[in-house]
């Protein structure tokens, strides 16, 4: 074995290996002469083997084998030993090893030596690694040591008690009053520990945090002292003296005042004039200012204050040093919630900041920005956003793209900006955006019924342009299974019109099928859309047809399922067709945590961007069981009603599809409970043109209610189409069952009952509003009621 | 408060390591290796704020970082210490160091890393900042420094007498 070399020599001898597996070897030589070393008996090296131990853990080999030796070294009586000792004991020993115990007490003699260099060792050594015991053991120790001692002495036992404190909160009490004691104290560096202590027992204690605001005098004092006071060049730093402890104490005087009327009336003047004095051209005085800035807005301050603190975060704003505007954004960001205007002033140089080149400010640009969207400025934030968005680094993308849906989402101006919006996004960062998006842009646009046409053309286009952002490419194969027709007729008043012919869809739809980019979900699309356009086009309904059969014997189970099921409906069922395929009704919107029957046990997800579309297979699933049930037989003429299953964030509205009876065949529904209808009292709501409306309720529960709405007809003309479709206040939940019929026979033959369950928990007052709609002799009729008052109980 | 203070250069070797909070040896040179990938991939007239990666903490944490000629200084902090104060925290470090050292460089750092610890001990303690005055700092290293020099020389001079 190589005899043992000085930390020195072992260094230079790492450095000159020239590879990975020369260094190895000198190591492994290294460590195993340090083992021997420690298993001879006292010699004089102890300290060097232990300190290059020590390197060589630094460069990450195991160096567990020196822990009894750390424990030997921190018990011997020389002080080499004990420093390196103790620092082999932060860095290798922890809470959870046996070894650490066998120190305690080591350092419990430690603490009272006579030499203040040995108890400053054991005290670091336990403020760094100290476990629940060992603080439990030596708090008093640590408490007598903040009493009687000197300054540096002092400042080292208050930050030990920090980190008692926070391993043993009931400690707390042990130190409070000493803290406050130590207030009085001239050297900065001990009151930075009190402070710093202080802080730590407001933050966990609230009664401690009422004990301490008696201390908002002193702090105001101690920090009167550092701000107006000369030059004084121990604790000067650029001009600034102390600026760490400045600090230090505003935050604590944050704590103090916060939600505190008297105690941010003694801190107003202080704030006022260090807001005023301190000099801003340096970062350390650019810390203080922030500093003080931060407290204004936290605690309850005046007016005049606020706007200054507010001026100097614009200020900041505008500095050239990219630090300064990253922190300035960080506390705009705290306080957009609190002072929207005062933040909206500045949002011009906020949006510039999106185009700089740091990625850290262009993050903290982002969410600031979309924090300020609202509806006066969303037309020209989202240029700005949708601009950033094409320049964006990919980690920001995804964040980015959501908060731009939630923005259009809220203050969309028009639903054609709304669309075209989405649209973009789609083109730009389609493969980031969250997996609800699909079903929400199809609900937009099945809700839009005038813009049809326009959509569905410029989705075609898109769809030429580029087929592989999958969520693009599922909402277009979707929109021209539904507007095929809107699409082949060419004219459209929004776009230029573009002669599209029934070959040229199919060939993009086809293009879709056959092409490697796109996922089983879009191809899945892809085939619905196809078949749905055999009734909407008349010319290919053959190529249709052998399309579809191609695909029975794919090897994706789902499209085999659906091309075989589609083959059926060619063949057998060629009668039920036209209807199985019509028009989708507008799918309307789910109100947050409604499950509506159709999502089978479908939990809603969190939003994670890049993960399968879970969504989709669920939404196409639904379309084959709908189409299974009707092929299975049902005599129910309605058409099959397919509602979103995902949660669309904050509609103003909410109402629910009405279930029908159809849904129940799907199997593990929430049983719609039909409850006997005693006599209620009933009230005529609506009566016009021979159309009479009554409602009756009933209570259910505690803040559940059942409407029962009856319609009749006392015209001599049959009335079809009858729909009823309501709206309440925000926070009412509504269900609506499904209505009984949709055609009101004349003379009052037949009526139509529709029940409504709504669920009041927060007792407010409640309204309803009712639209009406139905034909009558061809032509169609459309009202609304408003009901204020319910007849109750 | 300060949850690990990194120093290594360019090339991504580490030069000091000290984490105020425990993890196994394996998950400390992967912090190592992250925080390096973070920090050389930015440029020189950015900011010196990084949000920290997935290892060391959550959103909370942030990478406050200093480039000097060929050593990045990190401090790993949570949100209770002022991003600025630990900047200057950072320049109060190099100056201590620079003064100790007598116009440190890199090869000081590492043939000298338990004196780098000692002197680091004097300023952060615990995780917590603990004395920001560089003349004081360097009084107390001095102090101890010469402890350690009169115990070996003591030592020396007692096997002499054998």
């Amino acid at each position: 074995m190589s005899p043992s070399v000085p930390l020195q020599e072992m260094i230079r001898a790492i450095r000159s290996a020239r590879t990975q597996c020369e260094e190895r070897g000198v190591i492994q030589r290294e460590c195993a002469a340090i083992r021997a070393q420690f298993r001879q008996a006292d010699n004089g090296g102890r300290s060097h083997n232990l300190a290059k131990l020590l390197y060589v853990h630094m460069l990450g080999y195991p160096a567990h084998f020196g822990q009894m030796e750390c424990v030997r070294m921190i018990a011997s009586p020389r002080y080499s030993e004990k420093r390196v000792g103790y620092l082999g004991a932060m860095m290798l020993l922890d809470e959870k090893q046996d070894a650490s115990l066998l120190i305690t007490n080591s350092i419990k003699n430690d603490l009272s030596h006579s030499n203040q260099y040995v108890q400053s060792l054991a005290l670091c050594t336990l403020a760094c690694m100290g476990s629940a015991e060992m603080c439990r053991d030596l708090a008093p120790e640590i408490d007598r040591l903040l009493r009687a001692s000197n300054s540096y002495i002092k400042k080292k036992a208050a930050l030990c008690a920090v980190h008692i404190v926070r391993k043993v909160q009931d400690l707390g009490e042990l130190f409070a009053p000493t803290a406050r004691s130590l207030l009085a104290e001239k050297n900065h560096g001990v009151l930075h520990g009190a402070v710093v202590l202080i802080t730590e027992l407001c933050g966990q204690n609230t009664e401690t945090l009422e004990k301490f605001r008696k201390t908002v005098p002193d702090l105001v004092q101690i920090m009167k002292g550092l701000v107006i006071s000369g030059y004084s060049p121990e604790h000067d730093v650029a001009g600034i003296s102390d600026p760490f402890l400045q600090v230090r104490i505003l935050r604590l005087l944050r704590i103090l005042g916060r939600n505190n009327e008297a105690a941010s009336d003694a801190m107003n003047d202080l704030l006022a004039q260090v807001a005023t004095n301190t000099d801003s051209t340096k970062t350390v005085g650019n810390a203080v200012l922030y500093e003080t800035v931060l407290t204004v807005l936290d605690i309850k301050s005046e007016s005049g204050l606020r706007v200054l603190a507010v001026n100097i975060l614009g200020r900041f704003l505008l500095n050239n040093d990219r630090n300064i505007r990253y922190i300035a954004m960080t506390s705009l960001q705290k306080i957009v919630g609190t002072d929207h205007n005062a933040v909206q002033r500045h949002r011009g140089t906020i949006v510039d900041c999106l185009k700089d080149q740091d990625a850290s400010v262009k993050r903290r640009a982002l969410e600031l920005s979309l924090a300020l969207v609202s509806a006066t400025n969303i037309r020209s934030m989202m240029k700005e956003l949708l601009l950033f968005l094409s320049s964006c680094p990919p980690e920001l993308k995804a964040e980015a793209a959501s908060g731009i849906f939630n923005a259009a989402e809220r203050y969309a101006p028009s639903q054609r900006w709304h669309i075209d919006t989405i649209l973009h996004v789609l083109t730009t960062a389609g493969g980031d955006v969250r997996d609800e998006t699909v079903p929400n842009l199809i609900q937009l646009i099945t809700n839009t019924s005038e813009l049809h046409c326009y959509t569905v053309h410029k989705l075609y286009r898109a769809l030429l342009k580029d087929i592989s952002q999958q969520s693009l490419v599922q909402v277009a194969c979707w929109c021209i299974g539904e507007y095929g027709d809107l699409l082949v007729k060419g004219e459209c008043q929004e776009t230029e019109p573009v002669q599209v012919s029934e070959d040229d869809i199919l060939d993009a739809l086809e293009t879709v099928l056959q092409s490697h980019m796109s996922s089983p979900t879009t191809r899945g699309f892809a085939l619905t859309a196809t078949m749905k356009l055999s009734t909407r086009i008349t010319d290919n309904v053959d190529r249709i047809r052998s399309v579809v059969s191609i695909y029975g014997s794919c090897i994706d189970v789902e499209l085999q399922q659906r091309a075989v099921e589609y083959n059926a409906l060619f063949k057998k069922y060629d009668h039920m067709r036209a209807a199985v395929l019509e028009r989708m009704p507008v799918i309307e919107k789910n109100s947050p945590g409604h499950t509506n029957g159709v999502s089978t046990g479908e939990p809603v997800k969190e939003l994670k961007p890049v993960q399968v579309k879970q969504g989709e297979p669920q939404h196409a699933a639904n379309q084959v069981c709908d189409l299974l049930d009707l092929l299975g037989g049902s005599e129910e003429p309605q058409q099959p009603q397919l509602a979103a299953c995902s949660v669309v964030p904050a509609p103003p509205i909410s109402t629910s599809t009405a279930g029908g009876d159809l849904l129940d065949l799907l199997g593990g529904l929430e049983p719609t409970p039909l409850p006997l209808l005693t006599p209620a009292p009933t009230m005529t709501v609506y009566e016009k043109d021979g159309v009479t409306l009554t409602l009756s309720c009933e209570k259910q529960s505690d803040s559940g209610l059942m409407v029962t709405l009856t319609a009749s007809n006392s015209t001599d003309s049959n009335i079809s189409g009858f729909t009823l479709q309501a709206a309440v206040p925000k926070s009412v939940q509504l269900h609506m069952k499904a209505p009984s019929g949709d055609s009101l026979p004349p003379s009052d033959t037949a009526k139509v009952t529709q029940m409504v369950v709504l669920n009041n928990p927060n007792k407010v007052n409640l309204k309803m509003r009712i639209r009406i709609c139905y034909t009558i002799r061809g032509s169609t009729v459309q009202d609304t009621i408003q009901i204020d008052s319910f007849p109750t109980h | 408060m300060i949850k690990a203070i990194l120093i290594f250069n360019n090339h991504g070797k580490p030069r000091l390591s000290k984490f105020y909070e425990h993890y196994t040896e394996d998950t400390e040179q992967q912090i190592i290796r992250e925080t390096f990938h973070l920090v050389s991939k930015r440029d020189e007239n950015v900011c010196n704020f990084l949000e920290g990666g997935m290892l060391i903490g959550g959103s909370d944490y942030k990478l406050i970082y200093r480039h000097y000629a060929t050593l990045y200084f990190v401090f790993c902090v949570d949100s209770s210490e002022s991003e600025l104060g630990i900047l200057d925290l950072i320049q109060v470090f190099v100056e201590t160091l620079d003064k100790c050292f007598e116009n440190v460089c890199e090869l000081d750092l590492i043939f000298h890393v338990d004196k780098v610890h000692n002197i680091l001990a004097e300023m952060v303690m615990g995780g917590m900042v603990l004395e920001t005055n560089m003349n004081e700092i360097i009084t107390q290293v001095d102090a101890q420094n010469k402890m350690e020099k009169a115990e070996t020389f003591i030592f020396q001079s007692t096997r002499q007498d054998r």
